[in-house]
């Protein structure tokens, strides 16, 4: 309910249990995934810790068991994925386990040395068989430079000839079959031969000795055959052998695993509790939501029936002044957020948590830098594929993947949004949509010369507004009119349009942020800053940019002739600086007056802001001279210099974060030219081919156009505007009111555990 | 600004954000997730309709208009009328 909005209420409890039930109740308490453990041996190091040994022996088993895992991979045999371990892992099956992992290497260690050995003797073998013509087998890749040196040291005194092996079925035993050549080099003289020797040496040929006549080569042959036979029937019952002591190692591999990672689980969080005297009570101190303390109670008897003691153990709440962990209760919808928030910082406790606004307000303000509904409608097609497969995209274990399906409800509300945008913006693959009739028409222009008359006077025919008929007097209903897309001098208004919209948005989130504070100050009974901070900035922030926002909604909502109308940020700079002596500056009657009510008032908010929370201090701290301050600073001179860094960063804050939101403006306007230079450059060119021929050259352009959109648009520009997004929450809306110095609840838990493998 | 062609499209986006924003949320079973639903259904209603108001305001009274090429209009006065 409202777990959401605030992070949860947390308590402290000590929990008392006998060393017996300690495995069955640390692991129900790990199977629920509700409790953080505190450490009560801060002081001591790792290897000082009493169960270090039995964490050791843990590492160990998972190390076997990674190579016997590589192993089975290795021979494509398939490990089988159900899951019914819910056996509870106790100490006595740490030993037992642990022989059995180290018979299983032993095991396999000596299959696998056997092998390689036989595996050697065999290839020597079929080389032997190939060569009772010839002298040496050498590697293929090094036979041309071997032949090159024998010509630099023998001038040509030698004939040499050589011939490829062609590998036949039975050489496919051989683990990774290496290309390699068989020759054969006559010479003249025994002292020659032995240099031939050393060379072989050098580039690895291996020699055989070759019988001088055809009935030696021809016994070789048939020896060489038999042995063949042999040691191929040994290696296919080595093969076998290690394929059924693998497949018996597969079947319980899943579960040895879980196992292991529980059991080092369990005693890596022992080592965090205290054992008292007598051995037999362990003490620990564990963080929980207050909520769910009857479901850890039921969790704890449990445990402690199954390991068969008598006594429950005891559940004891302590009161403390520690600063407990900030907990936020997700599901697989809100947890994406919920991370965006924690990377920039956590909340403290019991702060309000951002995130339930920011689901909506960031794909939103990611949708009005991104606004065309073409993209966006592929955005959303993208995120509803990852929403329906995700079980398969995760499957394919790549990080970057990983990270889109974590995101994929972000990036769905985000195309929702710039799908709504885009129709505002009236912008659809950088073209308009015309449904309702654009407010503007051309035909009154003509009166009363006529076409031809009034358009030979230039190449441009500049509508105004003035004239009759011209401008239907009631704008388009629903976003931007059509007649904008087609017009020459379109920047000059959509420009003019969007920056005032950046800072509406502006102001109006930046408000909402502290408003946002101001329910921190009521929850925490925090009145007297309610009086002291919230009020001051309201106001100040009301005064100066309220009425630069009123200033814009009149300018737009009175008619007025272009050439009176006076510039808002002109009108605005003037205010600042008392200047009303140009003509022409009046948007209303009774404007000098009200500017300078304002600009005095938000002038003496500054003052309030800076003094008053101090000096009330100050006044509380002579009276009270008790550790009335012991929450905060020592002394006063901290809390004055605190109170003018915040006082001069909210009122500086104010004016360049208002300016930070023109970034809105900036980005979708970058995407629209974009976009319209995909447009008129790539796909207009094809179009625009009236022979036969362009229906092929549409094809192929329409490609590079698609391929454009997806890589420049759609991720570049999604990717920056996402960023621009996520930092105008985390620096212009957060710093109204979100502290995000707290540190996360990371509880014990075994799902946790299993999803991060 | 009391023309019909305003009025029509001003009474049915703000009826429309207003009941999503202002109605359907009393229709939300009561559950876990209230909260944050609601939260959502008024935080759309309330941009989505300011994101369209700022868009149909500012084009209430311009100040200038459209500048159209000559090939445009001569385009559009032959073929479509």
């Amino acid at each position: 309910m409202d777990s959401f909005f605030r992070s949860e209420e947390m308590c402290l409890v000590q929990l008392f249990f006998q060393t017996e039930s300690a495995h069955n109740c640390i692991n129900e308490l790990g199977h629920l995934g509700l409790v953080q453990f505190k450490d009560l041996n801060p002081g001591t190091v790792a290897f000082q810790r009493r169960f270090v040994k039995e964490v050791k022996k843990c590492e160990e088993m998972e190390r076997i068991l990674r190579f016997l895992e590589n192993e089975v991979v290795k021979s494509n045999i398939p490990i089988p994925a159900d899951f019914t371990s819910e056996t509870i892992p106790v100490p006595r099956d740490v030993l037992d386990l642990e022989s059995r992992f180290d018979k299983l290497e032993q095991e396999l260690k000596e299959i696998n040395s056997n092998r390689d050995t036989l595996r050697q003797n065999f290839t020597q073998l079929m080389e032997i068989n190939h060569l009772l013509f010839v002298a040496g087998v050498i590697k293929h890749e090094r036979f041309p430079a071997f032949e090159k040196i024998l010509w630099r040291l023998f001038h040509g005194n030698f004939v040499l000839r050589h011939a490829e092996i062609k590998p036949h079925e039975e050489e496919n035993m051989a683990e990774d079959p290496v290309k390699k050549d068989v020759f054969v080099v006559f010479v003249q003289g025994d002292q020659i031969r032995g240099k031939i020797r050393k060379l072989c040496d050098g580039f690895h040929a291996s020699m055989y000795p070759c019988p001088n006549n055809a009935y030696a080569r021809k016994e070789m042959r048939t020896n060489a055959n038999t042995r063949i036979e042999d040691l191929r029937l040994v290696l296919k019952r080595t093969e076998e052998f290690r394929e059924t002591t693998l497949t018996a190692a597969a079947a319980n591999l899943q579960e040895w695993t879980s196992k292991v990672k529980k059991m080092k689980a369990i005693y890596y969080t022992l080592n965090l509790c205290n054992i008292d005297i007598t051995q037999k009570l362990i003490v620990a101190e564990i963080w929980c939501p207050v909520s769910d303390l009857n479901s850890v109670h039921t969790a704890l008897i449990h445990g402690s029936e199954q390991s068969g003691s008598s006594l429950s153990p005891v559940v004891n709440r302590i009161q403390t002044q520690q600063t407990p962990p900030t907990f936020n209760r997700v599901n697989s919808f809100t947890t994406g957020f919920q991370s965006i928030i924690d990377a920039y910082g956590v909340g403290n406790y019991q702060e309000i948590n951002p995130a339930p606004y920011t689901m909506v307000t960031f794909p939103f303000l990611f949708a009005v830098m991104f606004g065309d509904c073409g993209h966006g409608l592929v955005m959303t097609l993208l995120a509803l594929w990852l929403i329906l497969h995700q079980e398969h995209f995760r499957k394919l274990k790549n990080e970057l993947i990983d990270m889109l399906v974590d995101g994929r409800y972000i990036i769905f509300l985000m195309g929702l949004f710039s799908i709504y945008t885009g129709l505002i913006y009236n912008d659809c693959f950088s073209k308009s949509f015309n449904v309702f009739g654009s407010s503007w028409s051309v035909r009154p222009m003509f009166h009363p010369h006529g076409p031809n008359d009034t358009l030979h006077d230039s190449g441009h025919l500049h509508l105004d507004p003035l004239v009759s008929g011209v401008y239907s007097g009631n704008p388009y209903p629903f976003g931007v009119d059509p007649i904008w897309n087609i017009a020459s001098n379109k920047l000059s208004f959509l420009n003019s349009y969007k920056m005032k919209m950046s800072v509406i948005m502006g102001v109006a989130h930046m408000l909402f942020g502290v408003t946002l504070s101001l329910v921190n100050y009521i929850f925490f009974r925090n009145l007297k800053d309610v009086a002291l901070q919230f009020i001051p900035e309201v106001i100040f922030m009301l005064s100066l940019f309220g009425y630069l926002i009123f200033l814009i909604l009149y300018k737009w909502c009175v008619v007025m002739k272009s050439e009176s109308a006076p510039s808002i940020l002109l009108l605005f700079i003037n205010m600042m600086l008392f200047d009303y002596s140009s003509e022409g500056t009046v948007l209303y009657r009774t404007q000098k007056p009200v500017q300078i009510f304002l600009v005095v008032v938000a002038v003496l908010m500054v003052p309030w802001l800076l003094f008053a929370k101090p000096l009330l201090l100050y006044r509380k701290h002579k009276y009270h001279t008790l550790e009335f301050l012991s929450s905060h600073c020592r002394n006063m001179a901290d809390i004055f210099v605190y109170q003018g860094i915040h006082t001069i960063e909210y009122c500086l804050g104010c004016i360049s974060n208002t300016a930070s939101y023109l970034r809105l403006w900036a980005l979708s306007l970058a995407h629209a030219e974009l976009s319209e230079v995909l447009w008129k450059m790539v796909l207009q060119v094809a179009l625009r081919v009236t022979s036969g021929m362009g229906s092929v050259l549409l094809a192929v352009t329409f490609a590079a156009f698609a391929v454009l959109t997806v890589t420049i648009l759609l991720v570049m520009e999604g990717l920056s505007a996402f960023l621009h997004a996520l930092r105008l929450h985390w620096v212009e809306f957060q710093n109204k009111f979100y502290k995000g110095s707290g540190y996360k609840f990371t509880p014990l838990s075994f799902d946790r555990m299993r999803d991060m493998q | 600004m009391a023309a019909l062609s305003f009025v029509i499209p001003m009474s049915v986006m703000t009826l429309f954000w207003g009941i999503i924003g202002g109605v359907v949320p009393w229709f939300i079973p009561k559950g876990p997730n209230r909260g944050v639903i609601v939260t959502m259904l008024v935080l759309t209603a309330v941009c989505c309709y300011l994101f369209w108001l700022i868009a149909i305001l500012a084009q209430l009274n311009p100040l200038f208009g459209p500048s159209l090429k000559n090939d445009t209009i001569w385009y559009m006065y032959y073929h479509w009328s």
